[in-house]
């Protein structure tokens, strides 16, 4: 097929190009540049090379000692929610009503959490937990059990933690519940017909259906939950110490506590880089394992 | 494997105080014996697969038993009555193997590893699957996908009956014959009573040796293939079935003659009492109705196309208002627009309100 050579195409993807530039590229430029660097305030800048990132990477050093360790802690409160909320809505999903109006109504309800804003969430488990006005804290504490999350750091950590499991389960539950409304009836009832238990039924056809969707939900969670601010900031501050301080934390401390700008800009170039690989390794890993390439038939 | 009995069987989707015109399945009792393969046909709509979910238990009467051997299995679930079922679409277990997907309904019911293991084997071997048990199921054309979903429905030797739900709709028709005629050498094979359900009248003609027509939530007739052919007992049945379907005209009728525009065709038998006031027809097959040069005591018609079937040619004729689908006799050539029909008078039947009306020899 011959297909009409028109360079002047090119000048169509211009605007799209100039936008682009200004709203990403520059911005991203300009973090580099300053990675690069080391200031003292005044808009003096000095010559770093790639001096920031050896620190990073080097737990002895202060930036990558508080690097690494907030890192450590970002990955294990993205296992840890992920742990939960993926089969917790798993099991929301799969208990979710099929029809009548129920299904309105729990829908309505499980899209409210989703609907608050992040800092408004922080702010609804900061009261909801102080020991002495709070409904939760308060009524911990009168049960015997000794919760105070600005002191403690595992009592912290379970806040954050049940927070973010409140605020997201529904995401996962509501992706999970289109991926089993999207299984038509003839599966179910050829199951039946087979004799088929309600484990059964649950991992040879409801779990593998829900494959696509699962994936998306450990995306967007993992994503998430690695990139979160807000609501710990609000709640925990990053404290008791650093226990609560993910990486996001630490990086604003950095940039806007300290004003050191060139360690600020290294630790987001390279928190922006761990981001993109791992949502690209489960991408890849995920999508492999989720859709068979079709094999030639007749075998060999 | 099992005689089965509907008693006074019907449903409607609307609940049981729905108006009994609006049931989806309208009072039926008949009995199917072991061991026979039957099909359901009908066009869209009829209650063929309402018919069919009753009978596996994906849904439950409004009104009726049905009885396997005899025991009423009404109130049990579909896990219950032990029945296999066949869907329009490939059901697949995704994550299982071809091997693991047949398998699957035998050790759901604890059935010993050796005895599902051979089983497999049998029925993969009749379903020329054997090459693809090692296979994942998913990775399988629609074809392949649809002889898993039959063999699953296959592999059960204890079944009361294996039910097919327009099993071939997906497939291509080359294979269509292949898999229809597999299906009736497995029904030989295997002596499961088989139920099939289909709107195309060729699959369930080739396919059974009663064939069940439903029209309107209704059984109007079940018989063998040539008794639906050579006796509909109800109009529905002889134009739904055939290709042309019957000829159906309004006639008056009496004693040994019916009458169509003034014209008188003999009768067979003789037609004393009608009931009165009902809507009196004649019906005759296309193949029972020859086109001859017209002649005095023919009744003459009207030339309007002539469709070659291959096999034989058909003419479309009008006589008066009424139209008719005759046969062209080989060695006929057409040359004028006007024909007469000859009638073979053991052929002709009379319906009164679409219903055979059965003379008197």
């Amino acid at each position: 097929m011959d297909k009409t050579v028109n360079q002047k195409a090119w000048f169509l993807v211009l605007p799209v190009f100039a936008v682009v530039a200004f709203s990403a590229i520059l911005p991203l430029m300009t973090v580099v540049n300053y990675s690069m660097q080391d200031t003292f305030g005044n808009n003096q800048f000095f010559w770093n090379g790639v001096g920031w990132f050896k620190e990073l990477l080097d737990p002895s050093t202060d930036l990558g000692g508080r690097f690494l360790a907030s890192l450590g802690r970002n990955l294990m409160f993205s296992a840890i929610i992920l742990a939960i909320e993926v089969p917790l809505g798993i099991v929301v999903a799969l208990s979710m009503p099929r029809e009548g109006w129920t299904v309105a109504a729990c829908l309505v309800i499980l899209a409210l959490p989703l609907l608050i804003p992040w800092n408004v969430v922080g702010t609804i488990w900061q009261i909801f937990g102080r020991p002495d006005i709070g409904l939760l804290g308060y009524t911990l504490n009168s049960l015997g059990i000794d919760y105070n999350y600005v002191s403690n750091e595992f009592d912290a950590w379970a806040t954050v933690i049940v927070m973010d499991v409140w605020h997201w389960t529904s995401l996962v539950a509501l992706l999970c519940y289109a991926g089993l409304k999207s299984i038509p009836d003839a599966y179910y009832q050829a199951a039946q017909i087979d004799g088929a238990s309600r484990w059964a039924v649950f991992k040879a056809i409801q779990l593998p259906k829900m494959n696509r969707v699962l994936l998306i939900a450990v995306l967007l969670r993992f994503m998430d939950s690695f990139m979160i601010y807000t609501e710990p900031f609000v709640v925990t501050g990053g404290g008791p110490g650093n226990s609560t301080t993910f990486v996001s934390i630490e990086l604003v401390k950095i940039a806007l506590g300290q004003f050191d700008l060139g360690k600020a800009a290294a630790l987001s170039l390279v928190y922006n880089l761990i981001i993109l690989i791992v949502c690209w390794i489960f991408y890849t890993v995920m999508t492999n394992a989720g859709t068979e390439r079709p094999e030639k038939k007749g075998g060999a | 494997m099992a005689r089965i009995d509907l008693v006074d069987l019907a449903h409607s989707y609307g609940g049981n105080d729905a108006p009994p015109e609006s049931f989806a399945l309208k009072p039926v009792t008949m009995t199917w014996r072991q061991g026979g393969a039957y099909a359901l046909l009908g066009p869209s709509g009829c209650g063929k697969t309402t018919l069919l979910n009753l009978i596996s238990g994906i849904v439950t009467p409004s009104r009726g038993k049905i009885l396997f051997d005899g025991a009423d299995i009404t109130p049990l679930s579909t896990q219950k009555r032990n029945i296999a079922q066949v869907f329009q679409f490939p059901v697949i277990y995704d994550t299982m193997t071809v091997g693991q997907n047949l398998a699957f309904p035998l050790q759901n019911r604890g059935v010993p590893k050796a005895e599902v293991e051979a089983r497999v084997r049998q029925i993969a071997d009749l379903l020329d699957l054997t090459f693809y048990l090692d296979r994942k199921a998913t990775r399988l054309t629609a074809d392949a996908k649809q002889k898993i979903s039959l063999g699953r429905g296959l592999v059960r030797s204890d079944v009361a009956a294996v039910l097919f739900d327009e099993p071939l709709t997906v497939i291509d028709p080359e294979l269509k014959w292949q898999l229809r005629s597999k299906l009736k050498a497995l029904h030989r094979e295997l002596d499961l009573t088989m139920i099939y359900v289909t709107h195309d009248q060729t699959e369930a003609l080739t396919f059974a040796d009663t064939v069940v027509v439903m029209h309107d939530g209704r059984v109007v007739q079940s018989g063998t293939p040539a008794e639906l052919f050579e006796k509909p007992a109800h109009t529905f049945v002889g134009y739904f079935i055939g290709s042309p379907g019957m000829n159906i005209v309004p006639a008056a009728v009496s004693g040994h003659e019916a009458r169509i525009d003034g014209h008188i065709i003999g009768l067979h038998r003789n037609y004393g009492v009608l009931p009165a006031g009902a809507k009196i027809e004649i019906g005759v097959r296309p193949e029972f109705v020859n086109v001859a040069a017209p002649a005095s005591g023919l009744l003459s018609a009207t030339i309007e196309r002539i469709d070659d079937l291959g096999r034989a040619r058909f003419a479309r004729v009008r006589v008066g208002d009424a139209k008719f689908s005759a046969r062209v006799p080989p060695a006929f050539s057409v040359s004028d627009d006007t024909v007469g029909l000859v009638f073979d008078p053991a052929h002709v039947h009379v319906y009164a309100d679409s219903r055979l009306v059965e003379g008197v020899a």
